[in-house]
């Protein structure tokens, strides 16, 4: 305080640090409680998962077919049938929900009718898997008489990530800065050659981490399949038109659902396959986000 | 004083020629005196290349610019100057059709270029932005190469030619070239702010336009790169007529020919209350409004 302030004024201000800092220790401390927990759950089940499953992890359980014997029983359908399963997905899903997002983001005029389409795709991200299943019964096994084959589930599927596709593949679209597109309008570019030139390429990294998490959300979908024709014991290599398949998730669903422990382990040892799945995936994704973002910086 | 600052701030009460940034080259192309005498009719430039009649600028139900009569004239540099909001930028980015892509944008009266009725029926704004390139406030190069990032725009327009000749004569006439060469490949957001508006500007000239459209282009450099830009600005003037908007008193009297000073009205419509010869409307302003803007009393 300056001298000439009045001898009997209250301090103008109570800095009480020290009760500040504490609040924000306690603060961190929370934070890092919940963290703790959250590790904890995932470190038991992977510790569970894996004390189980790796007894049953050799090459014959990656090469054999499902057996009643658990000694002789493999995964090699349900693999097969995963990966075929999530390319056709992501063959049907991809072109069309960049599309609809390239035609959401950059062309449609922001109308009403425009906003309600945006706010009910977000919603439809939503909707229970088991809905789509319900509907690719309907749809695609019934209506278009697919039948209960491999391709009714890829499309299934398809629908099921499309609104991921579509969301992720907008809000990368809108991160790009206005500039990026008025500089391209401004050359003489078209809207197309805008998009095509300016948005994409900037937009690319995040439209691949999108991709990537809805190939992750496929893969690990077993309810919409059961109603279109997965099945738990599969003894052939799936053929997307023909009936009969399996995936990796119902796979796990059937052996453990089944009360011989055996079963249990072989369950956990297809748990740890999906997992490798998974974590290749992440990689794949990382590793295309650095090279995809390499130049942009804002 | 600082060309970096904000509008209207200290940096346009300063006088013309009052300025001490320049150090970095101590001489100045002074401000040369008025060809026409004191209370002459406003000079006209020749050679009109953009013509405006009754032009009046809209958003929506908002007017933004209104009953705007004015020339470019060919090879020259032509500043538009006055404070912010009245609508300066508004008037720049309407003479390449760049308003367009704003929902609601109307234009009323006629703008020519080389006689044509930009707005016209026939005319594709796609055209018109080729010929008539534009250079932002902030530096907008693509996050691509030096190289791609000029040949952007022939690429999009369906240029014919030698590629690689015209990316090398863009970025000489930029002043760029000697800094670049060496590097084509590196991306173009890894250049200094100086240098990205120095590509920008080549990448804008690599689609042979006929004008060039400035809007700040020095606001987001600092002084030694904005002496850069206002030397190159002097050069492009032989080849291109430029039209520059600019915050910087001093700027529009180094670089500029002709002067077009805007203000806003109660409406809060710009509108031009002098265009002339830059010589005489930092000299011998004919409108106290101009007197008061350009000696710093206003704005």
């Amino acid at each position: 305080m300056a001298a000439a302030a009045p001898p009997v004024a209250a301090p103008r201000f109570v800095p009480n640090i020290g009760r500040r800092k504490l609040k924000g220790t306690a603060f961190y401390g929370l934070c890092i409680l919940a963290v703790a927990i959250l590790l904890l759950a995932i470190l038991i089940l992977l510790v569970d998962v894996f004390v189980l499953g790796v007894p049953w992890l050799n090459a014959d359980f990656i090469t054999g077919t499902p057996s009643r014997r658990p000694a002789d029983a493999g995964i090699l359908p349900a693999l097969v049938g995963s990966i075929q399963l999530v390319a056709i997905t992501c063959v049907v899903a991809f072109p069309i929900g960049l599309a609809a997002a390239i035609s959401l983001e950059e062309y449609a005029k922001d109308t009403r009718l425009n906003r309600l389409l945006r706010a009910n795709i977000s919603n439809l991200s939503g909707v229970p898997s088991i809905i789509y299943g319900i509907f690719g019964l309907a749809i695609f096994v019934r209506t278009l008489s697919l039948g209960y084959t491999l391709i009714s589930g890829a499309l299934t599927l398809a629908l099921l990530i499309l609104p991921i596709v579509i969301i992720t593949s907008m809000e990368a679209m809108r991160a790009v800065p206005g500039t990026q597109r008025e500089a391209a309008y401004a050359l003489g570019a078209t809207r197309w050659q805008v998009v095509r030139g300016a948005v994409l390429p900037s937009a690319a990294a995040g439209i691949l981490t999108g991709i990537i998490l809805a190939v992750a959300r496929a893969i690990g979908e077993a309810a919409p399949l059961i109603l279109v024709g997965a099945v738990g014991f599969v003894t052939f290599l799936p053929s997307p038109l023909e009936g009969g398949y399996t995936v990796l998730p119902i796979q796990i669903f059937d052996w453990a659902s089944r009360p011989q422990e055996d079963f249990q382990g072989l369950a956990a040892a297809t748990i740890i396959v999906l997992l490798v799945l998974l974590v290749i995936l992440d990689i794949l994704a990382v590793v295309l986000r650095i090279r995809l973002s390499r130049h942009i910086q804002w | 004083m600082t060309v970096t600052s904000p509008p209207l701030t200290s940096d346009d009460t300063v006088a013309p020629g009052v300025g001490s940034v320049d150090t970095a080259r101590p001489i100045l192309p002074p401000i040369p005196t008025p060809t026409q005498a004191v209370g002459a009719e406003p000079s006209l430039p020749e050679d009109v290349v953009i013509g405006m009649q009754g032009v009046s600028l809209s958003y929506g139900s908002f007017r933004a610019v209104r009953d705007v009569d004015l020339v470019v004239g060919r090879n020259a540099v032509t500043a538009l100057i006055g404070p912010s909001g009245c609508g300066k930028t508004t008037l720049l980015r309407t003479i390449n059709r760049m308003n367009d892509l704003v929902p609601g944008f109307r234009v009323e009266g006629r703008i020519t270029f080389d006689d044509v009725d930009l707005y016209g029926p026939g005319v594709d704004a796609v055209e018109v932005r080729r010929r008539i390139g534009m250079v932002f406030q902030k530096p907008n190069p693509f996050p691509r190469s030096i190289y791609e990032n000029v040949a952007f725009g022939p690429r999009v327009n369906g240029f014919r030619g030698d590629l690689d000749a015209l990316v090398e004569t863009s970025l000489q006439r930029a002043a760029l070239w000697n800094e670049v060469k060496d590097k084509l490949k590196e991306s173009g957001m890894a250049l200094s702010g100086g240098q990205q508006q120095r590509l920008c500007i080549a990448r804008a000239i690599a689609t042979e336009p006929e004008i060039i459209l400035m809007d700040e282009p020095c606001s987001a450099l600092d002084p030694r790169a904005t002496l850069q830009i206002e030397d190159l600005i002097r050069e492009l003037k032989s080849r291109y007529t430029i039209v520059i908007v600019t915050h910087n008193m001093q700027q529009a009297a180094r670089a500029s020919d002709r002067t077009v000073f805007m203000t806003m009205g109660e409406d809060r419509a710009g509108y031009i209350v002098e265009a002339d010869e830059t010589a005489r409307i930092f000299t011998q302003p004919k409108h106290q409004l101009t007197d008061d803007y350009v000696s710093g009393r206003f704005g």
